[in-house]
């Protein structure tokens, strides 16, 4: 194959895990965060690639915003976001000069930048590529696909929140995952219920049961639920690492286990 | 429609038509005669159309999952409870289409006539149109790229049969892309009233809302207002408040003083809505 010639620079990723979803704001940012945050404690070297270029949330999930992206002989180099450099971040909200500023391309634009990002950004030696992308079936998940297609197999976690409206959605973009070969690790039910914190009484505010009927109707592993947890909510818009602060969180034992299925399950490159 | 290749610089490049990737594309000897640089014709025809829709809102968000289709869904209610006034609601979402969902109207088929695309009515006054109807199954997933979305958007505006309506309200997919360029293109001749723009509470909303915002005025549409969904929980059982998605920058109330646009509500969880 020409392209495991000229493996460039994802040669040293040895997996790459998207996480997707037919729906917006159900956490694919979220859990793309987490799950490197987990990965980085489980003492791996994580890369994230954020493809969302319209709305690019991790660098400030990451407290990375306005770091500067320099190039190096490879290529650009990606934002260390800790002193150890155990997590390196590429999205374009490093590009912009006005972070208020909107990306407004139309989807031939997107898909050039997409392949720069996959080709061009200086990875390294890194254990887990893990990519965030925004919402649909369109532009930036096809060209995504397209171009990290050579350094496969590629593995998949879907996100959904519970209610109808997510998982209809959802569906479709597990058959995206079919249509273009994705391996399908499993499906995430994220705003599982919340529990509060008054008087412990747990409200399914967006409904019940969605991701688990979901992935038993795909034929796909159910990784577990998530429930709503301010604090996890806060932890991001701060940029903090919740993993380590909030051990006891309801949303903590969900959250380890994907990344424990990830560990075990995410499909290695093929040399 | 017909495919488009990969590589395509669009319409209205520079390149249309001379680039390496035209080779071969059965629309490259229009490319390449500049007329692709010419106005597109459905835009006045467009404008035709639409003169019998009075108001026509557009609901935005930078950001996904805030509530825009439960927002548009919940508008288009409220206006068509007076049955003197005729609305229609336009799902532009073509990957994630929720309007028929909403409306209980999944299953519902399109219907051509002589006029156009008939769109599917809730009630007497309350026409609705998305892809979704177009979908023969609930998994099917619409993998289009921008210019095949485009096309279908076009579609939308000029070949459904609205007939005489007080307020069109389109509901868009998050972001500021194919679609939303598309909707504000096809438009530009029919008067657009402005967007409402919908957010919530937590900086990570916000920041992909101050895009929007951005974006909007880019393009020069007026906006109307922002609207904050998902602003508070009130625990059913002892009725306490609580902030799941906490306004740590102060939410749409300071976004909205900081850019001078009106806030025009707040609106709680509501588990019979969220559920």
């Amino acid at each position: 194959m020409e392209a495991a010639a000229e493996a460039g620079n994802l040669a040293g990723v040895q997996h790459i895990i998207l996480v997707l979803s037919g729906k917006g704001g159900v956490g694919k940012s979220t859990i793309s965060t987490e799950l490197a945050l987990a990965l980085r404690h489980a003492g791996k070297k994580v890369g994230i690639l954020d493809v969302d270029l319209c709305g690019p949330s991790i660098p400030r999930m990451l407290r990375a915003q306005g770091r500067a992206v320099h190039q190096c002989d490879g290529g650009w180099v990606p934002v260390y976001v800790d002193q150890e450099q155990s997590i390196c971040l590429m999205s374009v909200g490093f590009l912009l000069e006005n972070p208020d500023e909107a990306v407004v391309w139309r989807g031939p634009k997107k898909n050039a930048l997409i392949k720069q990002f996959v080709s061009d950004v200086a990875w390294g030696q890194l254990d887990y590529l893990v990519v965030d992308t925004p919402p649909g079936t369109s532009d930036e998940h096809m060209a995504t696909v397209d171009a990290l297609r050579p350094y496969g197999p590629l593995g998949a976690l879907v996100v959904t929140t519970p209610q109808a409206v997510s998982v209809g959605d959802v569906r479709r973009e597990l058959t995206f995952c079919r249509k273009t070969g994705l391996r399908v690790l499993g499906v995430v039910e994220n705003m599982s219920g919340f529990v509060c914190p008054h008087c412990a009484e747990c409200t399914s505010i967006f409904s019940r049961g969605g991701g688990e009927e979901l992935a038993s109707h795909a034929g796909v592993p159910f990784l577990g639920s998530v429930p709503l947890d301010p604090e996890l909510t806060k932890s991001l818009e701060e940029g903090r690492d919740f993993i380590r602060e909030f051990p006891e969180s309801p949303a903590f034992p969900a959250l380890l286990s994907i990344a424990q299925k990830v560990l075990i399950e995410a499909p290695a490159r093929v040399p | 429609m017909e495919e488009v290749p990969q590589g395509c610089p669009g319409t209205g490049s520079a390149q249309a038509g001379r680039g390496a990737s035209c080779q071969g594309c059965p629309n490259q000897r229009l490319c390449a005669s500049g007329a692709g640089a010419a106005p597109d014709p459905a835009i006045e025809e467009i404008k035709e159309k639409l003169k019998t829709v009075k108001h026509k809102i557009l609901v935005l968000s930078g950001k996904g999952g805030v509530g825009k289709s439960t927002f548009s869904a919940h508008l288009a209610h409220g206006l068509a409870e007076d049955e003197n006034t005729q609305v229609a609601l336009l799902d532009i979402d073509i990957c994630g289409p929720s309007i028929p969902k909403m409306m209980g109207l999944e299953g519902e088929q399109v219907h051509q006539s002589g006029s156009g695309w008939s769109p599917v009515f809730l009630e007497d006054n309350l026409g609705v149109m998305s892809v979704g109807f177009l979908l023969s199954s609930p998994d099917d997933a619409v993998i289009w790229r921008g210019p095949k979305k485009n096309g279908m958007i076009k579609q939308f505006l000029r070949d459904v049969d609205w007939g005489e309506v007080d307020y069109l309200i389109v509901d868009t997919p998050p972001g500021t892309s194919d679609e939303h360029l598309s909707a504000v293109q096809y438009l530009s001749a029919a008067h657009v009233d402005g967007a409402v723009i919908i957010t919530t509470p937590q900086e990570v909303s916000l920041q992909d809302v101050r895009k929007e915002i951005s974006f909007c005025h880019k393009v020069k549409l007026p906006i109307i207002g922002v609207v904050e969904n998902m602003s508070v929980f009130v625990c059913p059982k002892c009725k306490k408040e609580s902030q799941i998605f906490p306004p740590t920058t102060g939410g749409a109330e300071v976004l909205c003083q900081d850019l001078k646009i009106p806030l025009l509500g707040k609106v709680p969880l509501d588990p019979h809505i969220g559920g």
